[in-house]
């Protein structure tokens, strides 16, 4: 249990998806407009985690590791199947993706208008598929922690989102320097929220 | 389309689609794509370096592939046509790398695998090479790749200049003699922060510089 925990904390704060690895940069500059489609991307973007972090866990263990095929019959001792992790995590993530896109614009269709093009690029969107090769090379010990952790990475990600969002909406009334308006000071502001989130740094529970 | 047959193979166009990716249609400060897996390998120049060709690589060749049959994949499947592609790619490269630089593919660890999710490709599979001819395509890809490795040289070199002092690990200031004057390296430019602020510097000299690049509100 305190170690659940532990890789949770770690996971939304420690190791910030956005902050410490840039990892779902793209969406996360492109969406943060307004604080509305952000909270709802992000939301998202948990529920995917949730879904893909363990599920790819599972197929790890039982189809790519070398000799993980051993449910199979003694023959398949020797098989490594580990060069084919990246197809095979990419290919869960795009079902899925497909998956969250159809139940969101049949539940919600105001969401899925407003998120538009981004729905169907959270398959590309780097923190999904960083968080199943996270979990892959971090050698978690069961699904539930895997999953703890895709969880955890969701929140991490969702919080990041929601605050350089809300930032950006009170920025519309500052006085930026034309060439940095945009895209620059975005940026700059993410380095700035970084820094605040590296003072997390070296917790551990 | 049609009359493009006949263009030599470095027509002025062509050429175009090889260098706008440099610097006004960089995609990494104009376009916002592939920020994702960029900024974590620029600690050094020498991962950045290697990061970079795998990109334009990966980019150039995916492209020159899925123009080849852009006619033939049905528009409904083409996202997971486009990333076995684009996976394909990445798993000779990843192999490549282990192969030969061993040391450096240690060092990207899992950013060599997210380049398969890395913004560039899939938009300008999306964007350029589902409706062009493989050619151009494949130029188009490799002046992306060109353009964002560009980008992640310049944040490497300066911050593995101002953070370790080195370049390439060759002790440059070192050889110098700043040190002596009192300088010291400043820790905070190796720390993943840094990296944001200067994209966003960069973006700011590029942009006072070419005006017509600034955003309106």
């Amino acid at each position: 249990m305190e170690n659940l925990l532990n890789i949770f904390i770690k996971s939304i704060f420690v190791e910030n998806m956005i902050f410490a690895f840039f990892l779902g940069m793209c969406s996360f500059l492109a969406v943060s407009k307004s604080v509305k489609t952000a909270m709802g991307l992000g939301i998202a973007v948990v529920f995917v985690l949730i879904i893909t972090v363990p599920l790819n866990f599972i197929v790890e263990k039982y189809i790519l590791k070398k000799g993980a095929l051993i449910w199979l019959g003694e023959s398949f001792a020797d098989v490594d199947l580990s060069f084919l992790t990246f197809m095979i995590f990419i290919a869960f993530i795009a079902a899925m993706t497909q998956l969250v896109e159809m139940i969101v614009e049949k539940f919600s269709p105001a969401l899925y208008n407003s998120l538009g093009i981004f729905l169907p690029l959270i398959a590309v969107n780097c923190a999904i598929l960083g968080a199943s090769l996270f979990m892959q090379e971090r050698e978690y010990a069961n699904v539930l922690e895997a999953g703890v952790f895709g969880l955890g990475s969701g929140i991490g990600w969702l919080l990041a989102i929601t605050g350089i969002a809300a930032i950006r909406e009170k920025l519309k009334y500052s006085n930026v320097p034309d060439p940095l308006k945009g895209l620059g000071i975005t940026f700059i502001l993410t380095g700035l929220m970084a820094m605040a989130f590296m003072g997390f740094m070296g917790i551990s529970l | 389309m049609s009359n493009q047959e006949k263009e030599p193979m470095f027509s002025a166009k062509n050429f175009k689609l090889l260098t706008e990716p440099l610097g006004k249609n960089n995609p990494i400060t104009m376009q916002v794509l592939g920020i994702c897996s960029a900024l974590a390998v620029t600690v050094k120049l020498k991962p950045a370096i290697v990061m970079a060709l795998s990109v334009m690589i990966v980019t150039g060749f995916s492209n020159l592939v899925i123009a080849s049959m852009r006619k033939f994949i049905p528009d409904r499947i083409r996202i997971i046509v486009q990333l076995v592609v684009i996976a394909t790619m990445v798993i000779l490269v990843d192999q490549f790398l282990k192969a030969y630089v061993f040391d450096v593919s240690k060092q990207l660890s899992v950013f060599v695998g997210l380049i398969i999710t890395n913004c560039i490709i899939m938009g300008r599979l999306e964007a350029f090479a589902m409706a062009n001819k493989p050619w151009p395509s494949f130029l188009d890809g490799i002046g992306n790749g060109a353009g964002y490795g560009l980008i992640l040289v310049i944040v490497a070199f300066f911050r593995e200049l101002l953070g370790s002092g080195t370049l390439l690990g060759y002790p440059v200031l070192e050889k110098i003699g700043v040190y002596n004057t009192g300088y010291e390296n400043n820790g905070m430019t190796i720390l993943p922060p840094m990296a944001l602020i200067i994209v966003g510097l960069i973006i700011w000299v590029q942009r006072s510089r070419d005006k017509s690049l600034v955003e309106k509100q």
